[in-house]
């Protein structure tokens, strides 16, 4: 008797028979790829347009390699150099060498700008010595370059812009994350801290100034996703218009308006003075104080939505049920409402949060130099000074940052408590 | 319920309630409560029992009339001062505490010390047979699990008065009745004094003492289930509670408080006289279902009607007979299944019969129901 027949017929009833199991399988696949061709479009979308670039952009942070693809020969005849006073002839010849060939190729402005960032200051000597070695004879460089560099700059006796090349020529380096923390390597390789804390402080701003908005959001948008809750459902959709109206007017409009209201001649100034309540006109613009203000404005929907979803499905028994056992209004509130409301609270402040520590637009239109974030400077560095890496380097630690945020939050308050709806 | 010496407990003098400064939701609720009685407010949804019951746990303000608990108004008395004690439809268990601590927290409003939490916490959860429960969450709780939670909630503060809004409305039959002794247990062994709202009347006529029936913000009548079912004070309440038959006809006169009454096809037939019917006036004659008997039989019998056979639908424990009469009206007889049940043909007709006791004539109003089938 074969299996098929004892597994169908015989003892073991419960048992699927070998065509049967075929046929549920395939059932199960077929299910699946079903499954799979519904967010197929997405998941291509996703992996274009967001999971690719955030990896260049995590590789960017760390690779680096212009210097190394422009002067390759001189890096390697440097190699081998201890690093204490003046680099072998030969190497130095190379780079002469190296250098003219650059000038001529127009590309020795590059090679600036990477030095200089490891040393600040040489960007000019670069450039010069360039311009004095494009016409020498090929046969002289090589047999005298390390005078001829001297020559055209002085500089080149110092073994400092020697290592700067050295280190600007490393492909793969993780001075551009040091740089970002504040920190930088010293020539026997500890790392130390910058005379001039500049990210450090900037990410602490950051997330100070986030963490108020977020405060800010929710005492305002809490006693309003109360109200809208409890009140009927004609006047909760009217006030919901009022609270989506911002998300219908353009980010730029609002950010705008706010610079015609708080600006020295703008209308909060010109009511306070002739209320007479101050003689000159308040700094109300381009500060911190008119960053928190405006993202405030923009990010309340943010917090008021996910409050109220959550609110309107607490039935109000509850507060009726603490009542009824001899609990006053406010400390039934404490103990009953607000724990309920908590996976709305939670995700209206992990969102406001979390968008505000990467805002952008609003800081940039009317922070000045105060009220600047985070990614103002990321955005400088890509537009203005154009490290690329450094950009990628705080942008990559932002989003540890972030994620070790939101780890924080599931670690305490636990991320199944966020409901959105 | 008579009221003895020991004198009302909780009492509704004239409360009416409007929400929207129009129209009443009440009109003018009275009612005295003795200690220890199980009150049902029954009514139709809309009719303002619930209504009742918020006003009475404080979640609604009384707009004239007054509430009082042993002759003191609580009008003005905050809900969470009134010590009564509730049971709510969902149950309203948080969802955040588990079950000994939903059962604590009145007691730690209280301010009692957690030693003696612990031992009532411990002590009403074996009332409630769930002894091993106190640390699961509601959530992980069945639909009646969750219901005895609440009802020992709502107790173990001690309260005298405990007010119920449908407390077995989420629960399936057979739960429910199992939930109606549970509650009936608690309510002898405890004492306290219940006002229980429903729209099932099944479960009022089951657990309560008195009942009093809701329709369109009025109390059509107020007392014991079996009074209610016997001697309905008008046809809403017959209707409303059980099932029942109507007969249209005439008053013809009305002799010893009862009436005869000319109904379609020429037969006279004697019921009892409900209150406000008048001689020549137009009356329907309420008759229960099982009161009616089919001939032949071995009952005694004062009145007979000649019916058309309809249909016979096979139940279980009894059989329904439908029969029409002469004015096209259905009649529904309730036979139980045994021997006696007859057969019949399509078309045939048969002779109902029953007694003048069983039935009672009610002034025909504008408000009277459906009483087709």
């Amino acid at each position: 008797m074969s299996d098929t027949t004892a597994g169908t017929l015989g003892g073991k009833p419960d048992r699927l028979g070998k065509q049967d199991a075929r046929n549920a399988a395939r059932e199960v696949r077929a299910r699946r790829v079903r499954a799979f061709l519904f967010v197929m479009p997405l998941l291509i979308f996703i992996m274009f347009a967001f999971v690719a670039p955030i990896a260049s952009m995590l590789f960017r942070s760390a690779y680096n390699p212009t210097v190394a693809e422009l002067v390759p020969a001189s890096l390697e005849a440097l190699a081998d150099w201890d690093g204490e006073g003046s680099p072998p002839e030969a190497a130095q010849a190379q780079f002469a060498l190296d250098m003219k060939r650059l000038a001529n190729d127009r590309t020795s402005g590059q090679l600036a700008e990477e030095i200089n960032r490891f040393l600040p200051g040489t960007s000019s000597v670069v450039k010069s010595t360039a311009r004095e070695l494009r016409r020498t004879d090929d046969a002289e460089l090589s047999a005298n370059g390390a005078a001829l560099l001297l020559e055209a700059d002085e500089e080149w006796g110092d073994p400092g812009i020697w290592r700067a090349l050295r280190k600007a020529g490393q492909t793969y380096t993780s001075s551009y994350y040091l740089t970002a923390l504040d920190l930088e390597m010293t020539r026997d390789g500890t790392i130390q801290q910058r005379d001039t804390q500049i990210y450090l402080k900037l990410y602490g701003k950051t997330l100070w100034m986030a963490l108020i908005i977020t405060l800010l959001t929710l005492i305002l948008g809490y006693p309003l996703a109360f109200h809208m809750a409890h009140c009927s459902t004609s006047r909760a959709n009217f006030l919901m218009v009022f609270v989506l109206l911002p998300f219908w007017t353009s980010l730029l409009v609002r950010t705008t308006s706010w610079i015609a209201l708080l600006q020295t001649n703008g209308v909060v100034n010109s009511t306070l003075i002739s209320l007479g309540v101050t003689d000159d006109p308040l700094e109300l613009l381009y500060t911190q104080f008119s960053t928190i203000i405006a993202m405030t404005h923009i990010l309340l929907p943010f917090m008021v939505l996910p409050l109220y979803s959550v609110m309107r499905g607490i039935d109000p028994s509850y507060m009726r049920a603490a009542m009824s056992m001899g609990s006053r209004p406010i400390p039934a509130f404490l103990r009953i409402y607000l724990p309920m409301s908590l996976p709305g609270l939670s995700a209206g402040a992990l969102l406001v949060f979390i968008i505000s520590v990467g805002y952008y637009i609003t800081p940039a239109l009317v922070g000045g130099t105060d009220g600047q974030m985070i990614s103002n400077i990321i955005a400088f560095h890509m537009q203005q000074s154009n490290n690329w890496e450094l950009a990628a380097a705080l942008g990559s630690l932002l989003l540890v940052l972030i994620i070790a945020l939101y780890w924080l939050y599931d670690r305490f308050v636990g991320a199944g408590n966020i409901k959105l709806g | 319920m008579t009221n003895t010496g020991a004198g009302v407990f909780l009492e509704f003098n004239d409360v009416k309630k409007s929400y929207d400064q129009k129209s009443l939701v009440v009109k003018g609720f009275n009612i005295q409560v003795e200690q220890g009685e199980f009150i049902t407010l029954l009514g139709p949804s809309g009719s303002g029992k619930t209504t009742v019951l918020m006003m009475l746990a404080g979640f609604e303000s009384v707009t004239s009339g007054t509430i009082s608990i042993r002759g003191q108004s609580i009008n003005r008395t905050a809900p969470y001062k009134r010590n009564i004690g509730m049971v709510f439809q969902n149950y309203a268990l948080f969802p955040h505490m588990t079950v000994a601590e939903n059962l604590g927290y009145p007691l730690s409003v209280r301010g009692m010390s957690k030693p003696d939490q612990k031992a009532r916490i411990a002590e009403y959860l074996d009332l409630v047979e769930l002894g091993d429960f106190g640390k699961r969450y509601p959530g992980q709780l069945s639909g009646g699990q969750r219901q005895r939670v609440a009802l020992a909630r709502a107790m173990i503060f001690e309260p005298t008065l405990i007010l119920m809004d449908e407390p077995l409305g989420a629960l399936d039959k057979k739960l429910r009745e199992q939930m109606q002794y549970e509650i009936t247990r608690l309510h002898e062994q405890l004492g306290f004094t219940v006002i229980y709202v429903t729209h099932d009347q099944a479960e009022a006529l089951s657990m309560s003492d008195r009942i009093a029936v809701f329709n369109d913000g009025i109390v059509q009548q107020c007392a014991p289930p079996a009074e209610l079912y016997e001697r309905p004070a008008n046809a809403f309440v017959a209707e409303f509670i059980g099932e029942n038959n109507f007969v249209h006809g005439t008053v013809e006169r009305i002799e010893d408080g009862r009436a005869v009454v000319s109904i379609p096809g020429g037969a006279n037939i004697v019921a009892e006289a409900g209150e406000g019917l008048e001689a020549g006036a137009r009356s329907i004659v309420s008759i229960r279902p099982e009161k009616l008997f089919i001939h032949p039989n071995s009952h005694s019998h004062d009145n007979e009607i000649a019916a058309t056979f309809v249909a016979r639908i096979y139940v279980g424990d009894f059989i329904r007979y439908y029969f029409r009469l002469a004015d096209g009206s259905e009649i529904v007889v309730k036979v139980l299944n045994d021997l006696s049940a007859p057969e019949f043909g399509e078309g045939e007709s048969g002779r109902l019969q029953w007694l003048i006791s069983d039935s009672i004539a009610f002034p025909h109003s504008g408000e009277m129901p459906d009483v087709t089938g």
